[in-house]
């Protein structure tokens, strides 16, 4: 086998292939502060092949591919294009090096064209004109090339994120890159979308061109990859050959322990009548209507999932029924109307009726991160009776209680004196889950529960969440990642903009059936691939929004 | 039209430093530096002019003068908010406040005239300029009366301003700098990426503003009035702000934008010719106050949606 953690990733005086490594780091080092981003990372990646990197949030993944790109400088280390010793101090001499990146956000300016972005800082001559007539060309030939269909005169802000993406590989290509790195692709995307976007991966790789991806998804890892490195804490941990290797082992090489990938859970035992939302309606300050005429039932001890690309009113959905914003129609509690407009349409309001609240943005919605983690795990319950006595909140009976919380979350470091920053992404979700699961809610609203959180945590929310369920609890799950809506929920609902596009019971659908639903297409018309239909339906809605 | 053409005619001269102090906004928003501190350096570019206009006898060392003092302060906003990250805002009110109490503190130090500058003559000041045959088509109705009394008979600064309105379109849409500055003030991010220096495109954004902002102050002291006296710039560097929003952060609406603020601020000096056309007599007041509450109608966003550079007044910090 080749994983071997101690000689992996290092050259070897007898490499089986004698052509150089497209790109070869050597002892690349990175701190910020106190943080050791990177530590002694050395890689070798060979030309034409899809080199993947993985590894948990936080491991060091875009800090290294950043050093390569110019965007930082490493601390110390080497690095070797195609051989030579190479310096790349800034993006430009990335740029000269053959080096592309399609960022996680992408660099683009949102107002201009297409071809205004793709000549952007590759300019010949001082005059517009001529780059644009000549970018204009060339562009037709990339897209003949490589698939890489885009209008050149589109503005990037009527382009849907696929396209934009399509203009960030187009940006890369303009400027004759040979490497490719990718930071999450497909995060944004569809999977259909996806789909195209490795399709146009593969292509690239024929054409001779090095990819580099980097991905916390195992499935993506094992579907485009000829070689994956697995990142562990700023670590490079092994480098495998993706055909010799299996998710469970690469799963085990990020989190450094064996994990769960499936999630044992028994059928649910869906009972009285918890939530009802009908017809809920949303308009935002710009006048844009976010919600248009949403409806669903969640029942007790039951959980749905709502799957959906980001920005299709998932998060307006949660936070009206959470009281953050207002809406128009109707929404029972247990067959009692609450109140979506007037002075009790607040948070606190919504907690009493036992609606709790897991938000999708933990850093602003749920914590207060410069507080200590016993008074972010009172806060919305503070104004309890356990907490308060007389005038005074009870400080002692809130930290007894935060520490009992602790223990059962497993929150570490088990120290309620910590403010909220000071513990990892994982264990600050599990501070706010385990403020609102504590309370046995009515129902529990819960976005994003594993965004930005570590393998081994994940496993634990999803435990937690199915206990809550079995506990008689309703369970709203809104989520971008529909591994874990699969795998989690009993009925699944998809949202696409601003609606319900269908519903769907877990075994009887798949991926594919509820990636088309998340780009808006409920039926593929005759006559047009599902690409196809795809692609039409996000770029209408992205020139409407 | 005997009534009509001046108050147009002194429309003109009034709005030709709005202009160069809109521009000048222009040029630094567009590549994301808010600048307030318009007032100041046309302030700053004035008393400069004005002082060394009077003191050599010309009037084109008295503009480079003021020009130069104009990219001092641009500077001092350059290095606080571009270099060292600060807030545009409080960098603009502090180079206001420097420039309304140096002015006049230099002044008075300086002239003794009670923190004025000693009137300017002859060659100190720029003079009118007539344009050829102006004498001769000025027999003619209409566009020979236009033509004399209109577009003759300005200094040379108004006609260099009228120019600038479609410079600064050309810079701005046909050439790379101005790709580059216009990507800058959107997302550094991109420029950054592409292999650009944000500072480099930032501060030639804010030096562009200052060249212009001199100009403007220049033509206060040495083509509309003669001489400096304090405060000479009474506001019109927020009028400029303001006609800016109002057009959208274009050149040729800018044009518009403060063309009509000169048209206001022209009324107030003729009260009998807009009691003329009213028929009712206005309080003068009333007419001076139109060209700010215009300014307050505008800021309060009552013109329909104007959507700023995005990355307006963010200091550019890299991130992953």
């Amino acid at each position: 086998m080749a994983l071997d953690a101690d000689t992996a990733g290092r050259p070897s005086p007898a490499a089986p292939d004698q052509t150089a490594p497209a790109i070869e780091l050597r002892g690349i080092s990175k701190a910020f502060g106190p943080v050791q981003a990177n530590k002694d990372i050395s890689i070798r990646v060979m030309p034409g092949t899809i080199h993947g990197i993985i590894g948990e949030n936080g491991a060091g993944k875009s800090t290294l591919m950043s050093i390569l790109y110019g965007f930082y400088k490493a601390d110390a280390g080497e690095i070797f294009i195609n051989g030579q010793k190479t310096e790349i101090p800034d993006s430009q001499s990335a740029i000269r090096s053959g080096i592309g990146m399609v960022f996680q956000h992408f660099k683009l300016v949102e107002n201009f064209t297409v071809l205004e972005n793709i000549i952007l800082g590759v300019e010949d001559g001082a005059m517009l004109r001529p780059s644009l007539a000549k970018a204009r060309k060339t562009l037709k030939d990339l897209a003949a090339e490589y698939e890489l269909n885009v209008d050149p005169d589109a503005v990037i802000e009527d382009l849907s994120v696929g396209h934009q993406q399509r203009v960030e590989i187009l940006k890369a290509l303009y400027r004759q890159a040979q490497i490719l790195i990718l930071d999450e692709p497909t995060g944004v995307l569809t999977p259909a979308e996806a789909d195209q976007l490795f399709r146009i991966l593969a292509r690239l790789k024929e054409e001779g061109k090095t990819i580099i991806l980097i991905t916390h998804k195992l499935r993506e890892i094992m579907d485009a990859t000829d070689t994956v490195s697995v990142m562990r804490r700023g670590e490079m941990t092994a480098t495998v050959k993706t055909s010799e290797t299996s998710p469970e082992q690469l799963a085990e090489l990020m989190v450094g322990r064996k994990v769960l990938l499936e999630i044992e859970k028994q059928p649910a035992a869906p009972g009285r009548m918890v939530l009802e939302v009908e017809n809920l309606q949303v308009i935002d300050d710009q006048g844009v209507e976010r919600l248009k005429g949403v409806s669903l039932h969640v029942r007790a001890g039951e959980i749905l999932g709502i799957s959906g690309v980001a920005g299709n009113g998932q998060t307006e959905l949660l936070e009206v029924l959470g009281g953050i914003t207002k809406g128009t129609g109707s929404v029972r509690i247990n067959g009692e109307e609450i109140d979506l407009t007037g002075k009790h349409s607040d948070g606190r309001t919504r907690r009493h009726r036992g609606i709790a609240h897991v938000p999708e943005d933990r850093q602003r919605e749920g914590l207060i991160m410069d507080f200590f983690a016993w008074e972010n795990a009172c806060f919305g319950y503070h104004d309890d009776p356990s907490y308060n006595r007389g005038m005074l909140t009870d400080n002692d009976a809130i930290r007894g209680d935060t520490e009992k919380k602790i223990e059962k979350f497993d929150i570490r470091p088990a120290n309620c004196w910590l403010t909220a920053k000071n513990f990892s992404g994982g264990n600050q979700q599990k501070i706010v889950v385990a403020r609102e699961m504590e309370r046995n809610p009515e129902i529990l609203l819960v976005g994003q529960p594993t965004r930005g959180v570590d393998i081994g945590a994940i496993e634990f929310i999803h435990k937690q969440i199915v206990a809550l369920r079995d506990a008689g609890s309703a369970v709203l799950l809104v989520s971008v990642e529909l591994d874990e809506i699969l795998s989690l929920s009993d009925r699944i609902a998809v949202m696409f903009d601003g609606r319900i596009m269908g519903e769907r019971l877990p075994v009887e659908t798949d991926e594919r059936e509820l990636g088309l639903l998340m780009a808006g297409v409920d039926k593929v018309p005759a006559g047009v691939s599902e690409v196809e239909a795809v692609e039409a339906n996000l770029d209408a809605a992205a020139r409407e929004g | 039209m005997d009534l009509i053409l001046p108050v147009l005619d002194t429309t003109v001269r009034l709005a030709i430093p709005l202009l160069f102090a809109c521009l000048a906004g222009l040029f630094s928003e567009r590549a994301g530096i808010f600048d307030i501190g318009l007032e100041g350096k046309m302030l700053a570019a004035a008393f400069f002019s004005a002082a060394l206009a009077a003191v050599t006898g010309s009037v084109w060392l008295g503009l480079l003068a003021g020009i130069a003092a104009s990219i001092t302060l641009s500077a001092i906003h350059g290095i606080a908010s571009i270099t060292f990250r600060g807030n545009q805002l409080i960098s603009g009110v502090a180079i206001n406040f420097l420039a309304a109490g140096l002015t006049v503190l230099i002044a008075q130090d300086w002239f003794q005239q009670g923190g004025r500058t000693p009137s300017l003559i002859g060659g100190a000041r720029f003079e009118t300029i007539d344009l050829p045959f102006a004498e001769a088509l000025s027999g003619v109705p209409i566009f020979g009366q236009i033509y004399a009394d209109l577009i003759s008979g300005h200094t040379i600064l108004v006609y260099v301003g009228f120019l600038c309105v479609p410079l600064t379109w050309w810079i701005l849409f046909r050439t790379r700098f101005g790709l580059r500055l216009r990507a800058v003030g959107e997302n550094p991010a991109a420029v950054d990426t592409a292999g650009i220096s944000v500072v480099w495109l930032r501060f030639a954004a804010v030096g562009i503003c200052g060249i212009l902002c001199g100009l403007a102050g220049a033509y206060l002291a040495t083509g509309l009035q003669a001489g400096f006296v304090k405060d000479m710039s009474s506001g019109r560097g927020f009028i400029a702000l303001a006609a800016l929003i109002f057009a959208k952060w274009r050149p040729w609406y800018a044009l518009y934008a403060t063309l009509l603020f000169g048209f206001l601020q022209a009324l107030s000096l003729r009260p009998d010719v807009v009691e003329l056309i009213f028929r009712v007599p206005m309080p003068v007041q009333f007419l001076d106050a139109l060209p700010y509450i215009l300014t307050v109608v505008i800021l309060a966003g009552f013109v329909g949606k104007a959507i700023p550079p995005k990355a307006g007044g963010e200091p550019y910090v890299k991130e992953r």
